[in-house]
């Protein structure tokens, strides 16, 4: 179907009234169809089709002038704060309460049996259940990111990212 | 036994319904469609359950690679782009030309330094592509980032701020980009993940 058909039957007669040749009125759409796909084949390749995922963070407003000191850190209650640190090689530390020397905080990872669960129990036991994430240096951008996530999946409604302190990384030194 | 004649059907199909869908797909591509902006940057950014969407427009981008090479980048509605290398032009008493604005219009995300800038954008696109961007200072002693970030909210106060990550970025590299947006008063932003399913919904 190459062509366009045309109609070839008025040939044979040759007296008679003399009548317009009929022409076909069908074209052959398959050159265009060929194009319409080939556009449209370009058009999906180069459309963004999904716009990028975000997760909204909010971070505590800094105090203008005035760095936050340690003591400031565990004005949260102490019975409701749970202290996550994310350690080297995806490795998890939490303890409850304000750090101090006597603690040995307990080592989890990122999976659902471990952290997530920890997390579910502890918003199941205390009530407006406060978590303190500190990522230390050796820890990813990656295990951050999973860690906030976790508080969203175990919708955790009051967390916050804040920096490591040297006691913290103390009681995790030797584990 | 006599053959048995297969009746011979014409090959030909009528073509025109699958024209008509054919444009159809076409016309609706044609209208969504938003071209891809040639990223000199490559991330693999974590996932998480989070859903919301990113809008187009008043967006900055910083960019950390997985090597902590901090990329800056925003959207050029209403020509903020314009406005912000004029005003760091100001700042930092650098005359671009007119051939620089515009190249600076063009790019996505950079990651040069101020002092290095005009060199960079007077370089012709190839060179400009294969060049080795060194990123954007982000020290205490030199934070040109904080500088990009104050000049381009000057320039377009309406301005969101995500961040894109590589996940095997190492976190100080992180905690210095977020300190840097906390020193300028931002504490809220984006990361840009990608989706995972959600437990709690399965």
């Amino acid at each position: 179907m190459a062509e366009m058909n045309t109609n070839d039957k008025s040939h044979g007669k040759k007296g008679g009234k003399k009548r317009g040749k009929k022409m076909s009125t069908r074209v052959d759409l398959t050159p265009m169809v060929d194009l319409g796909f080939l556009l449209v084949t370009f058009f999906m390749l180069t459309t963004t089709f999904s716009k990028p995922q975000t997760m909204e963070i909010n971070m505590p407003v800094k105090p203008k002038g005035t760095e936050i000191t340690q003591e400031d850190q565990n004005a949260v209650k102490a019975s409701k704060a749970l202290t996550i640190l994310l350690g080297e090689d995806n490795k998890i530390f939490y303890y409850s309460g304000v750090p101090s020397k006597e603690i040995t905080p307990e080592v989890t990872d990122y999976s659902t049996e471990g952290i997530r669960k920890v997390l579910l129990e502890k918003n199941k036991e205390v009530n407006g259940l406060v978590v303190l994430i500190k990522p230390t240096d050796s820890s990813s951008y990656k295990n951050v990111v999973d860690i906030l996530d976790e508080m969203n999946i175990s919708s955790i409604k009051r967390y916050a990212l804040v920096d490591v302190a040297p006691i913290d990384l103390d009681l995790i030194k030797n584990l | 036994m006599p053959k048995v004649k297969v009746p011979r059907k014409s090959t030909s199909v009528d073509m025109t319904a699958m024209c008509d869908v054919a444009f159809l797909l076409l016309t609706f591509f044609m209208l969504t469609t938003q071209f891809k902006p040639d990223n000199s940057v490559i991330v693999d950014t974590p996932s998480s359950i989070s859903d919301i969407k990113l809008p187009d427009t008043d967006i900055m981008n910083i960019t950390v690679t997985n090597d902590g090479v901090v990329y800056f980048g925003i959207d050029n509605k209403n020509f903020s782009r314009q406005m912000l290398i004029e005003r760091i032009g100001q700042k930092y008493g650098i005359e671009f030309t007119a051939a620089e604005v515009k190249a600076f219009e063009l790019t996505s995300s950079f990651g040069v330094p101020i002092n290095q800038l005009k060199g960079w954008l007077s370089m012709d696109d190839f060179e400009r592509k294969s060049f080795k961007q060194p990123g954007i200072p982000v020290d205490s002693t030199n934070n040109e980032l904080g500088i990009w970030i104050m000049q381009s909210r000057l320039s377009n106060p309406n301005l969101r701020i995500a961040i894109a990550g590589d996940g095997n970025c190492t976190y100080p590299v992180i905690k210095k980009v977020i300190n840097t947006l906390q020193d300028k008063n931002v504490n809220k932003f984006n990361l840009i993940t990608d989706l995972e399913a959600n437990p709690n919904k399965i």
